[in-house]
């Protein structure tokens, strides 16, 4: 297969132990450059002990992360996401006190250079690199549709302005790789569907290979090229959209096995 | 401009408000002392002297210097430093050891201003030495930072708590340190040399010029901290502050960043410890004690964390009720009622009862941030939510 050498991301042979307890068994799971991929498995099934590992919160028991062309298993967490990994969070988690421009601009951080005393003289190098941060994040807060929050702070704002800004946020790191933990959790159909489109738009735009964790199937099955199932740390299954909704262990995970046989 | 671009334009016209008082109030009381009490008569010398000593009000300025110092780690990286006395030691022995005729093995005068007839020692010029107890302070700062700040930040409390101990105790026991003399021991380093500025020499007893110097010093601290403040650092303390985990997530470096806050907050001790020795002609190893920490530390809080202003009024406050207010406010009250408390060795009770009250009353201090007093006022609106709920369910 081809897929390694046009893959954004690649995980080999990933296995999780905390103390003897197996969370992620062995599991290999590859995202191809642009593209929309997604995770998913009923709770507890180890997606995001798995998406830790990504981000390098976790080291792995063994197994390696590829992105790109570079091992990135056990680097820092700031150097992966330096890199070009960029996540938002299940459980929103800006900067509240911090305004939404403020917010945007931390993740400018590694991209930008001015030291102690640059800042403190404010030379012009300083100046010019701030006002383009500025710019850029008024960019990136426009492109989500949240233009108008530039000031307000973080924890002001509605929930589905929080969870655009989360994304503003993670572009600003200009990410090759942009990894979604649950992105619609707490939206209404209405908002997912909006929240659908606005994602291929941004795979479309900017290029950016994405992965997905979602409970949402529908969203799932509309938006990903491919889906893979865990289910208590194990890959179950990995196949498009239509492949997964047919396939029984898939089923079995998410129903049990009674619903199985009751669906036949 | 909309309502919320026009607050944020109204803190840049604060700050310049802000700096502009600060400015007029030193530059008031520089020529007040210099050209008016003077001429004026005992009566008003005398109350000038009791309440608004200039002596006092300089080390106001170094109270400033260090409360703004540990704003940085406390305030801006919200990293716990218990123990910021051993800074303000170390860099008062810097200016010990390199401008005055204590280490008398040595003879070097680089550009300083030796008192005549007391040419041993090392006599360094007064920059010089500002910039070597920064430098030195700093390194003090990575020695004890490197390996704590990886750890969560109760630990980094305990750890500096140690330091903020062993440091003073250090200086208090060291006259023999392997048969050499390094601080002189409880009787300290006295006759500092007399610091020669531009060509001007600050005599011993010239307060007003020492005055000036070390309100340069304090406005210089403040210009950094707000500098610091609205830059990439800044925001990147911020950040850790509020979310450790989403700022490394957002690519911030968490030990370098938390490590820049401790040794520039590092650098304003040391700095402000020359300062004090300079303005006091000597360094005294019993002055540097726990709640010399603890009383910065509540200026900071006091003050407002994170507010540079807030921190210079609660430093005055604070500095202010200690060194004079609590004698003069006491002999005031000793007089009139014609009672005998004593009232300087009440401080501590009437310190904690100000900590208590001020926790029940006003927790985001005097002036707080802008954004410290959102959150306050919040939790004070959940608070009231709650009682009204439980009153609704008590009355079912």
């Amino acid at each position: 297969m081809s897929l390694s050498s046009t893959a954004a991301l690649d995980a080999q042979n990933i296995h999780v132990e905390f103390g003897g307890l197996v969370a992620v068994d062995d599991v290999s799971f590859t995202i191809p450059q642009g593209s929309i991929v997604s995770l998913i498995g009923p709770n507890g099934a180890g997606k995001t002990t798995f998406f830790n590992v990504l981000t390098g919160l976790y080291k792995p028991t063994s197994g390696a992360v590829i992105f790109g062309d570079k091992e990135i298993t056990g680097n820092q967490v700031h150097d992966i996401a330096q890199s070009g990994v960029a996540r938002t969070f299940q459980n929103i988690r800006l900067f509240g006190l911090m305004t939404a421009q403020e917010n945007v601009m931390v993740a400018m951080h590694s991209h930008m250079s001015a030291g102690v005393y640059a800042t403190i003289f404010r030379t012009k190098k300083q100046r010019a690199e701030e006002e383009e941060a500025r710019r850029f994040a008024q960019e990136l807060l426009d492109y989500v549709g949240i233009g108008y929050t530039t000031h307000e702070y973080a924890r002001n704002l509605s929930y589905g302005d929080q969870r655009r800004l989360e994304v503003a946020r993670a572009l600003a790191l200009r990410p090759s790789v942009l990894l979604l933990d649950e992105p619609t959790a707490g939206m209404n159909p209405n908002e997912s569907a909006t929240f659908v489109q606005f994602v291929q738009k941004l795979k479309e735009d900017k290029g950016i290979s994405i992965l997905l964790i979602e409970h949402d199937m529908s969203v799932v099955m509309q938006v990903s090229e491919r889906v893979t199932v865990l289910d208590q740390g194990q890959k179950i299954a990995e196949g498009t959209p239509a492949e997964i909704r047919s396939n029984r262990r898939v089923i079995e995970a998410y129903l049990g096995k009674s619903g199985s046989e009751a669906s036949k | 401009m909309t309502k919320i671009e026009a607050a944020h334009h109204a803190v840049g016209v604060n700050n310049k408000k802000w700096a502009i008082g600060f400015s007029t109030v030193v530059g008031v009381i520089f020529l007040l002392n210099v050209f008016v009490l003077p001429n004026a008569n005992t009566q008003v010398q005398r109350f000038f002297n009791a309440w608004f000593s200039l002596n006092s009000l300089a080390e106001i300025m170094i109270w400033i210097l260090m409360a703004l110092g540990l704003n940085i780690i406390v305030g801006y990286a919200g990293l716990l430093d218990l123990g910021y006395v051993a800074f303000w030691a170390l860099g008062g022995y810097v200016a010990g050891w390199l401008m005055s005729p204590f280490l008398s093995q040595f003879q070097v005068n680089f550009f300083g201003n030796p008192r005549p007839g007391f040419d041993q020692g090392i006599h360094f010029n007064v920059f010089l030495v500002l910039i070597l107890g920064g430098v030195f302070t700093a390194i003090w700062g990575i020695i004890i930072g490197g390996p704590t700040l990886r750890l969560k930040s109760d630990y980094l409390a305990l750890v500096t708590l140690g330091f903020g101990e062993i440091i003073p105790q250090f200086m208090l026991n060291g006259s023999d340190i392997g048969g050499i003399n390094v601080t002189n021991g409880a009787q300290g380093i006295g006759g500092l040399d007399q610091p020669k500025i531009f060509g001007y020499t600050i005599g011993t007893f010239d307060l007003p010029a020492k005055f000036l110097m070390v309100s340069l010093m304090a406005g210089a601290m403040i210009f950094f901290s707000i500098r610091l403040r609205d830059g990439r650092l800044g925001r990147a303390w911020l950040a850790i502050r509020e979310d450790e985990l989403a700022a490394s997530m957002m690519g911030v470096p968490l030990w370098r960043t938390k490590f820049s806050s401790y040794a520039i907050g590092a650098v304003g001790g040391g700095i402000g410890g020359v300062g004090f020795a300079i303005l006091v002609g000597g360094v005294y190893a019993d002055r540097f004690n726990f709640v010399i920490s603890i009383i910065i530390l509540a200026m900071v809080v006091l003050g407002g964390m994170g507010n540079v202003w807030g921190v210079v009024v609660g430093a005055t406050v604070l500095a202010w009720v200690n060194a004079v207010g609590l004698v003069q406010v006491g002999e005031l009250i000793n007089s009139t009622f014609d009672t005998k408390f004593n009232f300087p060795s009440y401080q501590f009770l009437l310190f904690g009862l100000l900590l208590v009250l001020m926790m029940l009353f006003r927790r985001e201090g005097f002036l707080p941030e802008a954004r410290m007093r959102m959150v306050m006022n919040e939790e004070k609106l959940e608070d009231v939510e709650k009682v009204t709920d439980d009153k609704k369910i008590g009355s079912h």
